[in-house]
């Protein structure tokens, strides 16, 4: 077990901090007593700098184990799942929802965790201690878990947790299965998700194509697992039976071999939440409309959530709607919104720049809403189209990515999570030609979101809030997608101001960049943002000509009502 | 009453192992290996053909026992021996030749499996499955 856990821990090295955070915490559960000193010391450190020195966190996750920390919103939950799993009916989806939606309430969770440290079998106790202490009140346990808390968050974070405890209750009322989104182990988050793709890159640059048997049963062997359950768990990702495993595959059989890692049994058939289908659209949606969402999809969805509850406002409302009845798994993505919210307020995580970024925008968008509420049928619409984009037509415009400019996304994807996480992940090879210039709209993108958002409080003009509104509703529609966020702000940057922030952000390129590029790497790379943009604009036509569609309706039911309020007159006269 | 084996060459002995009822099945065995003979024959005899696809065989019909063996022998000289108990007078060819396809798909599954090496018992929970589901449904 010792080996595992320095097999994962070494492993996962490379990891999302919160994903590593997660699977030790399953390990913590699964492991045996020289397992808990190790990473108890790691815990140690969690309430210390997790809220002040998040950046430095997040940059410190690769190459430390203090790379756990950063998931720590994802402890609870992580911590919650295992409960849920242990424990079929006990309130799990109190707690597991209350750690999702409440990452602040991780810290908490870092201390229970101590307590559940020492234990294996305990685990399970101090679990059911865990929840008699916070009680059967939802809320009560939340507000425990935010006592519970260092006292860095303040009275924001508290708001943030009740409203997420409210958009939580309101949550539990749907038994959707996105309900179980905390509960359910089976379920990839997106860092996990993000950390899987990754894997397959290593193993097999084009994202669209498989990874052969020999190869996957080397990379799977790692895992120390033995041979029979690797040989189970191919067995159940490996749907269409051909021997080699696509990108959802993939995913599927990399989430089971760390569930299995960290303790979990393995299902008999594969579970919902990893059949192909189910990944696919999920995951080509990253892939493919990466170059609309990012972080955004957190921040936003939270910032829609707080809104909601804050301000129940129009636009929100009407964003929320419409964003979840595009969206087949819209609960799905107001969880990953609140945790991405949550993630927002607490601890931005790799991607922490961009959810500071996020944060400021977020209040950017408090500040603008009312301006923005004057734009928002344009913005909201920009919003809708770009939020409608990949569900509506989900294939299309997938395919055309996948198609027209898969090697660009992917090498754009890449290329995001290079910039972004290269604090804690070991850079794709460098070597690949066509990444640099890549590399520089990705950096042009990110240096000019710092701009932009530096620049959206001070203006007030209808750009920016118009532009925020629709990054920011972006991410109700879409399941987080920070890098993706990034893209989009760079797409519309361009739009914006093509030439001048296309320029602005070469010399900002190559200032950040230390790679030489060539011009024409760089013509290159403003020609595909160009492309990128046309096929955005594209799909925010089709979504513009939807949305007037929903218009039209939303006004039929408007005349049908006002009849009916008329006949009802005459009768109460009467 | 059923019973399915799948040997392999060459040595021919059984991957996988697989009766509904419990009792009497040391001499099933004894008669799947004994109708392997007979299988290796007939794969013998079909020089030019070597596509096989189906082999009925109703050879081994003892007056007491009166069951039936069948066998099915894949391109890669897989075989597939499957007894069953002729008071399952329900049981067609066409059933015999659908189970034997239900079986070799299920292998061929198998053999997908990066982590299978051919010439391991079968282990696979998927193919058990599948056998288990196919015999209630004769039964």
């Amino acid at each position: 077990l010792p080996q595992i856990t320095e097999v994962c821990g070494a492993k996962r090295v490379g990891y999302f901090g919160p994903a590593q955070f997660y699977l030790a915490l399953k390990l913590i559960a699964a492991a045996q007593s020289g397992f808990p000193v190790r990473i108890e010391s790691i815990k140690n450190e969690l309430p210390l700098p997790r809220f002040p020195a998040l950046k430095a966190d997040s940059e410190a996750w690769y190459g430390t184990p203090a790379e756990l920390q950063p998931g720590k919103f994802q402890l609870p939950h992580a911590a919650l799942e295992k409960n849920s799993y242990k424990r079929t009916d006990e309130g799990d989806k109190q707690e597991a929802k209350s750690p999702s939606m409440s990452p602040m309430c991780s810290p908490p969770a870092s201390p229970s965790a101590y307590q559940r440290v020492p234990l294996t079998y305990g685990y399970g106790k101090s679990r059911s201690g865990l929840e008699q202490q916070h009680g059967a009140p939802y809320e009560v346990r939340h507000s425990a878990h935010q006592q519970d808390g260092p006292g860095n968050y303040g009275a924001k974070p508290a708001l943030a947790c009740s409203a997420l405890n409210q958009s939580l209750s309101v949550e539990q009322e749907q038994q959707d299965s996105s309900s179980h989104y905390s509960d359910d182990p089976w379920r990839i988050t997106e860092e996990q998700r993000d950390y899987y793709i990754n894997q397959f890159k290593s193993l097999q640059p084009d994202l669209s194509s498989f990874i052969s048997g020999s190869v996957a049963k080397n990379f799977f062997t790692k895992s120390k697992l033995p041979i029979p359950e690797l040989s189970h768990i191919w067995e159940l990702s490996d749907v269409d039976c051909d021997g080699a495993l696509t990108l959802p595959e993939f995913c599927a059989a990399f989430h089971l071999v760390v569930a299995r890692k960290n303790g979990y049994q393995l299902p008999e058939t594969l579970p919902e939440t990893l059949l192909p289908e189910y990944l696919q659209a999920a995951s080509l949606k990253p892939i493919h409309d990466c170059t609309l969402f990012g972080s955004y999809s957190e921040a936003l969805p939270g910032a829609q959530q707080s809104r909601d509850f804050s301000r129940a406002e129009k636009t929100s409302a009407e964003e929320a709607p419409a964003s979840s009845a595009l969206l087949p798994d819209g609960k799905k993505d107001d969880k990953q919104a609140l945790k991405g919210s949550a993630a927002l307020k607490t601890i931005p995580k790799e991607f922490q720049h961009l959810t500071m970024k996020t944060v400021a925008q977020e209040s950017n968008a408090h500040r603008a809403r009312p301006r923005s509420r004057s734009y928002s049928s344009t913005s909201l619409e920009d919003a809708m189209k770009k939020g409608e984009e990949p569900p509506t037509p989900p294939p299309r415009p997938q395919k055309s990515h996948s198609r027209a400019s898969s090697l660009d996304l992917n090498k754009i994807f890449q290329q995001n999570t290079q910039a972004v996480r290269s604090g804690w992940l070991p850079p794709p090879p460098p070597a690949l030609p066509p990444r640099p210039s890549v590399s520089q709209t990705e950096q042009p993108s990110e240096v000019e979101l710092h701009p932009q958002l530096n620049r959206a409080p001070a203006q007030a003009e209808e750009n920016s809030p118009a532009k925020k509104e629709v990054v920011l509703a972006q991410p109700p529609s879409k399941p987080a997608r920070r890098k993706l966020r990034t893209e989009a702000q760079g797409l519309e940057t361009p739009e914006l101001s093509p030439t001048v922030s296309v320029t602005s952000a070469l010399p900002a390129a190559k200032t950040h960049l230390p790679v030489q590029k060539q011009p024409s790497k760089q013509k290159r790379a403003i020609q595909t943002a160009i492309r990128k943009n046309k096929e955005a604009n594209a799909v925010l036509a089709r979504l513009n000509s939807e949305l007037q569609q929903q218009l039209k309706e939303v006004h039929k039911e408007r005349i049908a009502l006002e009849t009916q309020l008329e006949q009802l007159r005459p009768v109460t006269v009467l | 009453v059923l019973l399915s084996i799948i040997c392999s060459p060459p040595q021919n002995y059984p991957l996988y192992i697989r009766s509904v009822p419990t009792e009497n099945e040391l001499k099933f065995h004894y008669t799947v290996h004994t109708s392997l003979d007979v299988v290796d024959e007939k794969i013998s005899a079909m020089g030019k053909a070597l596509v096989d696809q189906r082999e009925l065989y109703l050879g081994l019909l003892y007056p007491t026992e009166d069951y039936k063996v069948y066998g099915y022998v894949t391109n890669s000289k897989v075989k597939f021996v499957m007894v069953v108990d002729s008071s399952n007078t329900a049981l067609r060819d066409n059933e015999i030749r659908s189970m034997f396809r239900k079986l070799h798909n299920s292998y061929t599954d198998i053999m997908c499996n990066p982590f299978y090496n051919p010439g391991d018992r079968i282990q696979s929970r998927a193919f058990d499955n599948m056998v288990n589901s196919m015999m209630m449904q004769v039964c």
